[in-house]
């Protein structure tokens, strides 16, 4: 236990040394989304029943930080250790493929956790947000940077290059969390965009969390969850596999 | 007693590149060995196998006993491996490293020795800067620190003296010599022959691949290496027999190379039957490099 927890606190560490880079920015980042989205579309975006738009639009600003954040810190941290060759430190210990997982997974959820808390205590002077089911709020937080951190992990041990690390989070990771509903609902949507909508696993991790604060959402949260968890555990389980196969680690 | 490295018909290609053909390789525990050979050889190749960092196409490798791949956490806790790349984490100071190293290693507090490794290997004062802040010979350093935190029965070094002062260099080898007496099985590559050859009791040759001699280094020395014997005759000629034997000519001194000491007497007998003096005599020591030049060049 102590091989994992070392490399878990290591990981924290890394993004805590650095927190004006990763905490604060990206915090500073999503509230200028927040103050731009909510100044302009106020007035124009039809949510739900009895919600503001700025209080709708927080909790999905809160979700889309916390996965990119999520992302970013175990893709981030695999892909400097790979390409700098610091990544030896943990292939020559005795630790297990399954603790490699569990500490970047768990120090991901970490950095979500912090940032998407910056965000949304930071949200709070601009609307009031109620909180209605916090258990589901909260399950859907972690469940959501938890697959992001298996995605991390998964696309670093991919990538052979800075510049192709950066194309997974431009083209699928950026548009994935744009496109999932962060920014209005997708029962707004035509009919077709709303079918598209559903088969993007981010789309049930803001509708569920936003499920959380409101009580109301776009799908039944026990389906978005069982979507979640269905993702998470195929995510994992690659992840798994890749990290005891040694893929592009172990020559 | 299981031998510290056990490495049978391990091959190994990267791309069209046959990095490993073959090797076969026993290292018995307390030995102080040498893994030689041109760079491209494959010596870091067959470290990297051995320590996990790379997988070997065929074969099979053990240390103490444990296979690294059906035993890797034993076999990974049994090897201390220092890279040859200079390799760090640009986060952290050396004390972390070190810390984390040890955590990584199911060690708790493992304080006492890490000040020891910082103080032995002359680190002491550097323990709170950041490893990207030090010169190239203190990073090496830190590598080797980072090897030794949980006390490796079986300790491999890739080209440890890289890039090192003198100074160092010495109080390094001081200290792995010490490790070496306390029981632990160094192995190491270099390219400085005259450490091998001071340091090492033996030698494995590697070249493209293969183990081309295997031997103690007293053995290698006297089956490749050639006494190089200096003579300054008077009057200053040579007997027709000893002419196979000569190696070049200043003036009134010939160079002879010869394979055994007890050739000299022979050369010495024949002068003295053709009345030739000898004025001066210079006799030097077979090294490692001429060994390893031989084999190199077959
Ligand atoms: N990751 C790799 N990908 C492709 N080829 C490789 C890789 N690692 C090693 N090689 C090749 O394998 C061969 C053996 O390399 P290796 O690094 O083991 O040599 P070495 O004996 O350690 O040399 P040196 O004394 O220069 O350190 C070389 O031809 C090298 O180019
Ligand atoms: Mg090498």
């Amino acid at each position: 236990m102590t091989g994992l927890w070392t490399l878990f606190y290591k990981e924290i560490l890394r993004f805590w040394k650095v927190s004006l880079q990763t905490i604060l920015s990206p915090v500073v980042t999503t509230l200028l989304y927040l103050l731009i989205f909510s100044h302009v579309l106020e007035e124009h975006v039809l949510v739900y029943p009895g919600v503001n738009y700025t209080a709708f639009l927080i909790p999905g600003l809160v979700m889309m930080a916390m996965l990119q954040n999520a992302f970013a810190n175990s893709s981030s941290s695999l892909i400097q250790a790979k390409m700098n060759g610091s990544i030896v430190f943990i292939l020559l210990p005795p630790l297990a493929y399954w603790e490699f997982f569990t500490a970047y997974v768990a120090a991901s959820v970490a950095r979500g956790l912090v940032v998407g808390l910056g965000v949304g205590l930071a949200g709070l002077w601009f609307a009031a947000v109620p909180l209605v089911h916090p258990l589901w709020m909260l399950a859907f937080a972690l469940l959501g940077s938890a697959m992001l951190g298996a995605m991390g992990i998964i696309s670093s041990l991919w990538a052979e290059s800075y510049d192709q690390m950066s194309a997974v989070q431009n083209f699928i990771i950026v548009p994935l969390t744009f496109l999932s509903g962060v920014f209005y609902s997708t029962a707004s949507l035509s009919p077709l965009w709303r079918g598209v909508s559903r088969f993007n696993p981010f789309f049930y991790l803001i509708d569920g969390f936003r499920y959380g604060f409101f009580g109301a959402s776009d799908v039944s949260p026990l389906f978005g969850l069982s979507i979640v968890a269905t993702c998470f555990l195929a995510l994992s389980l690659t992840t798994l596999l890749l990290l005891k196969s040694g893929y592009k680690l172990r020559k | 007693m299981f031998p510290a490295i056990e490495i049978r018909q391990v091959h190994k290609r990267f791309g069209n590149v046959q990095a490993l053909r073959g090797v076969d390789l026993s290292i018995q525990q307390g030995e102080f060995f040498a893994l030689l050979g041109p760079n491209g050889a494959g010596k870091s190749t067959l470290i990297n196998i051995l320590a996990g960092l790379a997988l070997a196409d065929s074969g099979y490798l053990k240390v103490l006993g444990h296979d690294v791949r059906a035993n890797y956490r034993e076999a990974r806790r049994s090897i201390g491996v220092v890279p040859q790349e200079l390799v760090y984490d640009a986060f952290f100071t050396v004390r972390e490293m070190l810390q984390f190293q040890s955590g990584y290693f199911n060690l708790r507090d493992n304080s006492a020795w890490i000040d020891e490794l910082l103080e032995s290997l002359g680190l002491a004062d550097k323990a709170d800067v950041y490893v990207r802040s030090l010169s190239g010979g203190m990073k090496r350093r830190v590598l080797v620190a980072q090897a030794l935190v949980h006390k490796p029965p079986v300790i491999v070094l890739d080209e440890p003296t890289a890039g090192v002062d003198v100074e160092l260099r010495q109080s390094l080898w001081a200290f792995i010599r010490r490790l070496n007496r306390e029981g632990h099985t160094i192995v190491l590559t270099t390219h400085y022959l005259e450490e091998a050859e001071t340091l090492c009791s033996r030698i494995a040759m590697l070249k493209q691949g293969e183990i081309v001699a295997l031997d103690t280094t007293a053995n290698l020395l006297n089956r490749y290496a050639a006494i190089q014997v200096s003579i300054r005759l008077n009057p200053p000629r040579l007997p027709e027999s000893l002419q196979p034997l000569l190696c070049g000519q200043d003036g009134e001194v010939f160079r002879f190379s010869l394979k055994h000491h007890a050739e000299l007497e022979d050369v010495l007998r024949t002068l003295r039957m053709e009345e030739i003096r000898v004025v001066e005599l210079d006799v030097s020591k077979p090294d490692l490099e001429d060994v390893f030049l031989r084999l190199v060049r077959s």
